[in-house]
């Protein structure tokens, strides 16, 4: 197959914009970036040779989301990509299943455990102990609850699983 | 921008579609703004954090549907135009949304009611042929059901909790339940968005409310209040006088500094 014109193929560019987007960090918890979180859902050239970045919230009401966007806009910027468009993808809506295996373990070693679905046991991120409790379904951000464990009884947060 | 045609189903028009789509937004919206209000003030610190996030997941809601109506109306309306610039009686929010805060019981019960509708009606909007309205609605679904488990949990706590907090449940049930009748009798336009697709068949609501409320009233110990059909018209533009006050609040920065920016 041939690539469209310029010295770099589109793939190419494409690939360059995911690895910029990884130097974007999450404005509230700042050892995952964007990529890792699920929020960027895909990079594309469209039939005109157009880029552009499909990014969605994680909560409809999530503060940071305009922060996001704007670092995006501003790495994208200062990248030289300043040509590639931003759209919001509200479909098929975040999970936490679309988190990545390294931000959770990036989650995890930053002191937030992580809820898996179905069953799977939280475990606390100080001692590792399953012995944990829920405290609250809401945390100090829309996407994280609140736990305590009660091996080490230290209070921490987990990330939801939605 | 128009919702797909389709053979033998009918076409909504602009206005009609503008029109229902602020009554799902200006609910959020309006209930998003009340619980706002609690914050600080909630009973507990995780309660104060529930409430608030809640709060911040309907505003989030809001936001989307309330952008979605401007770019169907299509005359430069954006959220914020819609959310700040319209007086009372262009709001079409559902009477029970703008109820006072109260205590804590009345709370908790307004939004137990309201988290059942807006968890029914989101769940069936994600098959609606408004396929920006389904988009919305998929990722709405997922916030209502842990609001709801929040307010139903409180509403069994408190409801088969002390003599007191029975008590207190009992007397915001009493008050609150008369605005239940308008989230759950479909109107003419409810009856024509059910027809062109766009909105859920009627009844389909009010059969699985009734269930799921239902339910949690059983558990909570909690009796049934009668059936009681009041005229309250929220969603076609009539309010009681609570709304005027909400949005005096809300509106207050846009309405006094036009086109102020941070």
């Amino acid at each position: 197959m041939v690539e469209s014109a310029g010295l770099e193929g589109a793939k190419g560019r494409e690939r360059r914009i995911w690895r910029t987007l990884e130097s974007v960090a999450d404005p509230e918890i700042p050892v995952v970036n964007i990529v890792e979180l699920g929020i960027v859902r895909r990079v594309r050239t469209g039939t005109d040779g157009r880029l552009s970045v499909g990014i969605t919230p994680t909560y409809s009401g999530c503060p940071a989301t305009e922060v996001i966007t704007r670092s995006i806009r501003d790495t994208l910027d200062q990248n030289g990509f300043a040509d590639v468009m931003l759209e919001t993808v509200l479909w098929p809506p975040w999970s936490s299943e679309w988190l990545s295996e390294s931000g959770r373990r990036k989650l995890e070693a930053f002191g937030i455990a992580v809820e898996r679905p179905a069953g799977a046991q939280v475990a606390c991120p100080r001692c590792a102990s399953h012995q944990v409790e829920r405290i609250s379904e809401f945390g100090s951000t829309p996407c994280k609850a609140h736990y305590r464990c009660r091996e080490c009884l230290e209070p921490f947060d987990t990330f939801k699983c939605l | 921008m128009s919702a797909p045609a389709e053979a033998g189903v009918a076409q909504a028009s602009t206005a009609e579609r503008v029109e229902y789509l602020l009554r799902l937004a200006d609910t959020s919206l309006i209930a998003g703004q009340r619980l706002g209000e609690l914050l600080g003030h909630g009973p507990a610190l995780e309660e104060d954090l529930a409430l608030g996030n809640i709060s911040l997941d309907l505003i989030g809601q809001a936001r989307l549907l309330l952008a979605l109506a401007g770019r169907i109306e299509g005359n430069g309306r954006d959220e914020d135009a819609l959310a700040f610039l319209r007086d009372a009686p262009q709001f079409r929010n559902m009477s029970l949304a703008e109820q006072p805060n109260g205590d804590f019981a009345e709370t908790i019960v307004r939004q137990c009611l309201l988290d059942a509708w807006q968890l029914e009606t989101y769940e069936s909007l994600t098959g609606s042929r408004e396929e920006a309205l389904a988009d919305i609605a998929h990722k709405a679904v997922k916030e209502c059901r842990y609001h709801w488990r929040f307010s139903a949990g409180w509403l069994v706590r408190l409801g088969d909790g002390t003599d007191e907090s029975h008590a207190r449940l009992a007397a915001a049930l009493g008050t609150l339940w008369r605005f239940t009748d308008e989230l759950l009798t479909p109107d003419a336009l409810d009856a024509r968005m059910a027809v062109c697709g766009i909105g859920p068949a009627p009844g389909l609501i009010r059969e699985r409310w009734e269930m799921r409320v239902s339910a949690a009233l059983a558990e909570a110990k909690l009796q049934k209040p009668p059936h009681q059909h009041y005229p309250w018209h929220g969603k076609r533009g009539v309010h009681s006088e609570h709304l005027g006050h909400l949005l005096t609040e809300m509106q207050f920065v846009p309405r006094a500094y036009p086109g102020a920016t941070w």
